[in-house]
């Protein structure tokens, strides 16, 4: 990583949000509101079977019958305005719904788009070697290399085209981690989820590449309701990427994603973010408010799911990638950086269910706040009365730049095993006045001395990455903190 | 190139400094010695721009420039050097990062292009050999688990990679080996010529037989007192500095 630290620099232009732009596309957006006609509407322009409108309504009558309360983690250290839930749009797709067998048939104003956000889908076919399954606003666009990924009998396509062609694995997975009673806003998302990502692994194979999807958000007052949907059969091992940079847009936006994993026998899954939604101006308005439910089932012996994420978007970020650890021996991670400034509020962890026998799992955590930001660590590991042998260390450090801002850690610990081994280490530290004189003394300048501080501070995480997404962490990184600090 | 008049500082409302001179050259060594707590690093800091203290009465030009207006980093640009007395640790920070960092700054405040990666590799090299830096060191986090001698060593690694024009060593041979003690001096004895000055704050006389000071200045009460030739440091090493004080007193 460290050859890219002189682009990451040079990178480093202004600290305005850099992909705040707007892409004028015809789109096709059902009249803001929810109600029963709006679900049907949704899954009939989906062209959806009745089964799949039976889950969405079942899950809608459940959301009806939730308080208002509910709407509210009880717990997390955010604060935000009411959510009007009947002001959003609950559906959204560029119209003339593509079948593209090339780029050449994609709308030319949706590539130049994603060349600005610098993802040429171009490059990335031919340098990389990442299938981009692309979703803008609602519906996947675009897929690649799913010939070549074929051929091993992975299927990665969106969640539309799944719920079409592979109804079954869709009825078998889908709410089985994550079911639609879990929260507030996965109940939401069960009743009105648009469009997503869906990949299967089958039995012993290694998926040869990364697989990645972009999100986006790029209609005004449309809710985001991603679904990802993730199985990796036995013995098959599958890394997984997702980024995403949002349109400014001077509104609050509201993303309210379901990601799924199951990860049977000797399965491996490594799940990867990089989410940078538009925080909201200087006085923290018109922000996205990014409440995700990211779970993952280790549903066999020996099975590893990992999280690792880089988290320096959104006005409020309200996420906990958890594992249940069922499966003998298997084991979860999560590793994190989550960097807020300005109004931000992020309350992230996660949540380490030890149910199997001598089941592991690791929390690194590393919070850095800047500005008025306030952010949060909290954790749960879970060791189940049945769980012998299970095994945690939990790591959260923070760092605080200036003193407007606050970190905070919360970690709560169920264990009801008394083999349990638990570990538990917290540091909170100010970026030191020394540190920084030191670098000035040696001709580096105090934000390229934060900067490089900052960069020390969570390079383990970033190393967890997979190469590519790394160096774009670490520019991400550079551009958040230019003129954060002071 | 250095001048240093009548400077006043303070620290928490504390004077330390109270009217030093000090005038520096190129080409010298000036040694300074002188009790615990006299103001040696105070000086040190106050030359590289650290903001804790307070300059309330005095100048320092360096090469015809007011520094006192200088912020730390146009300081160290313009060819100050600080080896610290506690060398810094930076969790994380890789040594070529930082290193690259600090050398890519200088050639870019000397209008030249950022260095090459194979330039690099071979000026690290060279200069990791000059002071004998375990070639470990240059793989990890600055400072960062370093003992005591590497960090002093790393301080002179550092120092011949940037060249600069005065160079201020905080008690560098404090915590240094034997051989260690030779090789660093040796080190610096290499980077000694017409155009550079040094300013070496020691405890020790035995330093100054590597390191040959061309003068020799006392620091006592935050005043130079009393200034010779080497042979001065030899008296204190006898003596030590009760007599200084006798005599400052009468
Ligand atoms: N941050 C501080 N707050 C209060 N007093 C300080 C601070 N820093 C230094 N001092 C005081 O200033 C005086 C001079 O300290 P300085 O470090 O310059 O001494 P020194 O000559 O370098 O001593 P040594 O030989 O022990 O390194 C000491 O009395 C010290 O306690
Ligand atoms: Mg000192």
């Amino acid at each position: 990583m460290s050859q890219s630290d002189t682009d990451f620099l040079q990178e480093v232009a202004d600290s305005d949000y850099k992909y705040g732009f707007v892409t004028d596309i015809e789109a096709d957006t059902v009249p803001k509101g929810l109600n029963e006609a709006v679900i049907r509407l949704i899954s009939e322009k989906k062209e959806e079977p009745e089964w799949m409108l039976e889950r969405r309504l079942k899950a809608f009558r459940h959301w009806l019958t939730l308080q208002e309360k509910d709407k509210y983690p009880r717990w997390a250290h955010i604060k935000y305005p009411d959510v009007d839930f009947q002001n959003i749009s609950y559906y959204s797709a560029p119209n003339n719904k593509p079948k593209y067998e090339s780029l050449d048939e994609v709308d030319p104003e949706l590539l130049e788009t994603f060349s600005k956000l610098g993802i040429s889908l171009e490059e990335q076919k031919r340098l990389t070697g990442v299938a981009v399954d692309i979703v803008m606003d609602s519906v996947s666009v675009a897929t690649t290399f799913s010939d070549q990924l074929a051929e091993l009998g992975i299927i990665f396509c969106s969640f539309g085209e799944a719920v079409e062609k592979h109804p079954e694995l869709i009825k078998k997975y889908m709410g089985s981690v994550v079911p639609y009673t879990d929260n507030f806003y996965a109940c939401l998302n069960s009743a009105v989820f648009s469009d997503g990502s869906f990949c299967y692994i089958p039995k012993g194979v290694r998926c040869p590449m990364e697989l990645s999807t972009y999100f986006r958000i790029n209609e005004a007052g449309t809710g985001q309701f991603e679904r990802t949907l993730i199985i990796a059969e036995e013995g098959s091992y599958v890394s997984y990427l997702e980024g995403c940079t949002a349109p400014m847009r001077d509104e609050n936006q509201m993303h309210a994603a379901i990601v799924e994993i199951i990860a049977h026998k000797d399965a491996e899954v490594k799940y990867s973010t990089i989410q940078n939604w538009y925080p909201g101006n200087e006085e923290g308005k018109g922000g996205i408010y990014n409440f995700v439910t990211k779970r993952g089932i280790c549903a066999g012996d020996n099975a590893k799911i990992s999280w690792t994420q880089l988290e320096t978007g959104s006005a409020i970020t309200w996420k906990y990638p958890s594992v249940i650890l069922k499966g003998d021996h298997s084991v979860g991670e999560f590793y994190s950086v989550a960097f807020t400034k300005g109004k931000q509020q992020a309350d992230t962890g996660t949540k380490m269910i030890h149910l199997g026998k001598n089941t592991r799992s690791t929390i690194i955590s590393k919070g850095i706040s800047a500005g008025n930001s306030q952010n949060s660590y909290r954790g749960l590991v879970k060791v189940n009365a049945k769980a012998e042998g299970a095994r945690n260390f939990s790591q959260c450090d923070s760092m605080l730049l200036g003193d407007r801002c606050g970190a905070h850690t919360f970690p709560y610990l169920e264990i009801e095993n008394p083999t349990a081994q638990v570990e538990h280490e917290a540091t909170t530290s100010k970026v030191g006045e020394d540190q920084i004189f030191y670098c000035n003394q040696r001709g580096i300048g105090e934000e390229e001395a934060i900067k490089l501080i900052v960069n020390g501070f969570c390079k383990d995480i970033l190393a967890k990455l997979p190469m590519e997404f790394a160096i774009e962490a670490q520019k991400l990184l550079a551009i958040e903190l230019e003129g954060s600090v002071g | 190139m250095l001048e240093i008049k009548d400077l006043h500082a303070s620290i928490e409302d504390m004077q330390i400094l109270k009217g030093l001179n000090l005038t520096v050259n190129p080409g010298e060594v000036h040694a300074i010695m002188g009790p615990n707590g006299s103001g040696k690093s105070t000086l040190a800091s106050v030359l590289a721009g650290r903001e804790d203290y307070e300059v309330t009465n005095g100048s320092i030009s360096f090469m015809g420039e007011d520094l006192l207006e200088m912020e730390p980093d146009e300081r160290a640009l313009a060819g100050i050097f600080l080896a610290f007395q506690y060398p810094v640790e930076l969790p994380g920070v890789s040594m070529s990062n930082f290193l690259k960092q600090a050398i890519n700054a200088k050639r870019e405040h000397l209008g030249q292009d950022p260095i090459t990666a194979a330039e690099f590799m071979k000026l690290m090299k060279e200069k990791a050999e000059l002071v004998h830096l375990n070639p470990d060191l240059k793989r990890r986090s600055v400072n960062e688990g370093f003992s005591g001698g590497e960090k002093k060593r790393n301080e002179i690694f550092q120092m011949a990679l940037l060249e600069p024009q005065l160079a201020i060593l905080d008690e560098t041979d404090s915590g240094l080996d034997i051989d260690a003690l030779r090789i660093v001096s040796d080190g610096v004895n290499q980077l000694r010529s017409a155009d550079r000055g040094f300013v070496v704050i020691t405890h020790y006389q035995r330093l100054l037989d590597y390191i040959v000071p061309d003068i020799v200045h006392v620091l006592l009460d935050g005043r130079i007192v009393r200034s010779g030739d080497k042979d001065l440091a030899l008296q204190l090493e006898e003596k030590g500095y009760d007599w200084i004080k006798d005599d400052v007193l009468v």
